[in-house]
């Protein structure tokens, strides 16, 4: 995928770097492409540099170095034509508390060339009931459907999500998984930023993991998860005494093993092969078990098996 | 050019609802002005002129001295001579009249209404005794409008008005939405920056259409303040005001990233013009050295184009001073606040 960039490219940055005054370091080298008609999740914890990285894409902050194009275009050249191409919903914004979820939406629109009818958005994301209701009247989950709705008035190619379903409850976070599946198979593309796992398992079809403003991983989901070695965890926490880890490590079956809070997880394939291995070995050193548990495998090891870190540590 | 069109009728409509959907800024742009009219037009309202009081010594004759002495003008009464005194130790009364040949008046010299109602007994004794006027006359009343406190007063509480919605209305909504992430969120919309910064100059113009008849229409109902010039030219000036400190307000939020820097920052502006640019006594109250720097004051070039315009029924060529000082201020600010606006 290194190379030109093509018409199939919704984004396309090459060594992207982000420095503050005082010398932090927000995004440091970071290349990605983004294929059109893709979903892709920037994975990573709070202050990796997901929320520069998007605020450099959507053209709102200049990068220090580095070269972005956004659909074939750059904001410095064709900002304005771009604007109505591209939809953005930003982390936590605030709407005008006292206008009505209708009257912010054809406020929206009124800035847009061409776009979808208020109706037409309300509908996409079931806030028809509340179109007379008060932005400041509204839950968190509505707030945040009313945001997307503003992302798509435009009828945009590409939708910036960043951390879209964040301190929304379950059923808050299903509703929103459907707007942004429905606009997906409308073949546009999304790229959308989050700390949760199972979000970008669901939504994405491939995801970035960033930490200190680098991609350490990129792939899709499953690929990711395939780098492990093994689709199994195994999750282990011994009563006393420790686990000979060259010896775990060397049973048919356990692909890797690293420590945890409490014990050891090991990444295991096939699991039917790995587990009678592994408690024969305990049985054999004389170890107690306290907990055992299996279970598979998901991004959140993907990122502690790179950074040795959890994702909301 | 029609999507352009709508979309800034779209932000000022916007701006319009929020204004009038907020009960306190409703109230800080129409009550509050209202309400400090009434009370300082009351606290310091024209009084009809005050009766002197003079005390008549008991005796033979005294009867008769109070039916010709009392009047609108006079209030006397009869006292024993022990309380006669008194009341003229105490400043109860200004004067004692003592009946008898010669009649006597006893008062104080040095104190005028102590003179003005020996002058009025006097002079009503003299005539009722046959003493005919050297000459005619005629009296002619005069309460001239214009001169009096709430003439004053209804002009310069338009411009302090004028001063502190259109730093509050543009400033502090501009600082807030920029707070709330608001202000990006908007630009990551084809929005022309031009049509954010014009509805609010906007809104506030439409705001000034209602605000300044309300003020001066109340002024005029409640206190007969009457516009002396024309009403257009008044109208006019205020727009100027209006855009004026607009400008200084838009400066003021040009760079503050929360709304208690651009509260503090706004008070800081406006307070010394509350109190130095002639809103509730005259500028010439201070020292003459001041005057140069008290004239080129945005607030007091208003207040003075105002008042000459509402009390003096000045025409445009003799507010041309005042609009040129105003003028300069808006170029000043607006110049400066668009070259260092953040917008994100």
């Amino acid at each position: 995928m290194i190379g030109r960039p093509g018409a199939d490219l919704a984004v396309h940055c090459r060594g992207l770097v982000k420095r503050y005054d005082g010398g932090v370091v927000a995004v440091d080298g970071l290349d990605l492409d983004v294929h059109a008609g893709e979903c892709f999740g920037l994975l990573g914890p709070n202050g990796a540099g997901k929320t520069t990285t998007v605020e450099i894409l959507e053209g709102l902050l200049q990068p220090t170095e580095g070269r972005v194009e956004v659909l074939g275009a750059t904001w410095a050249h064709q900002g304005p034509e771009l604007r109505e191409r591209v939809g953005v919903s930003l982390q936590e914004t605030h709407m005008f508390e006292r206008l009505s979820v209708a009257e912010i939406l054809v406020l929206f629109r009124s800035f847009f060339t061409k776009g979808r009818e208020p109706e037409d958005v309300l509908r996409v994301v079931s806030l028809e009931e509340k179109k007379n209701a008060w932005y400041e009247k509204l839950s968190g989950g509505q707030k945040q459907r009313l945001a997307v709705a503003c992302a798509l008035i435009g009828d945009p190619e590409l939708v910036f999500l960043d951390e879209p379903t964040t301190g929304l409850d379950p059923q808050s976070r299903l509703q929103l998984w459907d707007v942004v599946e429905s606009f997906k198979r409308s073949g546009r593309t999304v790229v959308l930023t989050t700390h949760y796992m199972d979000e970008a398992e669901r939504l994405c079809d491939r995801v970035g993991i960033i930490d200190h403003g680098r991609t350490i991983a990129l792939g899709t989901p499953r690929e990711l998860i395939a780098s492990l070695g093994g689709q199994d965890v195994i999750e282990v926490t011994l009563s006393r005494g420790a686990l000979d880890q060259p010896a775990v490590e060397a049973l048919p079956g356990v692909r890797g093993v690293r420590r945890v809070a409490d014990g050891f997880a090991l990444s295991v394939d096939p699991l039917h092969v790995a587990l009678p291995a592994l408690i024969d070995l305990l049985r054999a050193t004389g170890l107690d078990l306290e907990r055992l548990a299996t279970r598979h495998a998901t991004l959140e090891d993907v990122f502690v098996a790179l950074t040795g870190r959890g994702l909301r540590d | 050019m029609t999507e352009r069109r709508s979309a800034l009728r779209e932000l000022t409509m916007a701006r319009l609802r929020l204004f009038f959907r907020e009960p306190s800024t409703v109230f800080w742009a129409f009550g509050f002005p209202l309400l400090l009219t009434v009370a300082l037009g009351v606290a310091f309202r024209n009084r009809p002129p005050e009766p002197s009081n003079v005390a008549i010594e008991a005796g033979p004759g005294a009867e008769r001295l109070l039916s010709q002495i009392s009047s609108p003008l006079v209030k006397a009464r009869i006292e024993d001579a022990a309380a006669a005194a008194k009341a003229l130790r105490s400043g109860k009364a200004a004067l004692v009249v003592v009946p008898g040949e010669p009649c006597t008046y006893r008062y104080d010299e040095t104190r005028p209404e102590a003179r003005l109602a020996r002058i009025l007994v006097d002079d009503v004794l003299q005539r009722a005794a046959g003493r005919p006027d050297a000459f005619p006359f005629a009296d002619e009343r005069v309460a001239e409008a214009g001169a009096r406190y709430i003439d004053f007063l209804v002009p310069g509480l338009v411009g302090l008005n004028l001063m502190s919605s259109g730093m509050w209305g543009i400033g502090y909504s501009i600082v807030e939405m920029r707070t709330k992430k608001l202000v990006k969120r908007l630009l990551a919309t084809p929005m022309r920056k031009s049509d954010f910064l014009l509805s609010f100059v906007l809104m506030r113009a439409l705001f000034v259409a209602i605000e300044v008849p309300v003020l001066f229409g109340f002024g005029w109902i409640a206190f007969g303040v009457r516009v002396s010039g024309s009403p257009l030219l008044l109208l006019g000036l205020c727009f100027l005001g209006a855009f004026t400190f607009g400008g200084i307000g838009l400066l003021v939020a040009s760079r503050a990233q929360n709304t208690q820097t651009v509260g503090g920052l706004m008070n800081l502006v406006m307070m010394p013009m509350f109190i130095a640019s002639g809103v509730f006594f005259s500028t010439s109250n201070f020292p003459d050295g001041m005057q140069p720097l008290l004239r080129a004051l945005p607030l007091t070039a208003l207040n003075d184009a105002l008042r000459a315009v509402v009390n003096d029924g000045a025409v445009a060529s003799d507010v041309g001073r005042p609009m040129l000082v105003l003028s300069a201020w808006a170029a000043l600010s607006y110049a400066t606040a668009l070259r260092i606006f953040r917008w994100l």
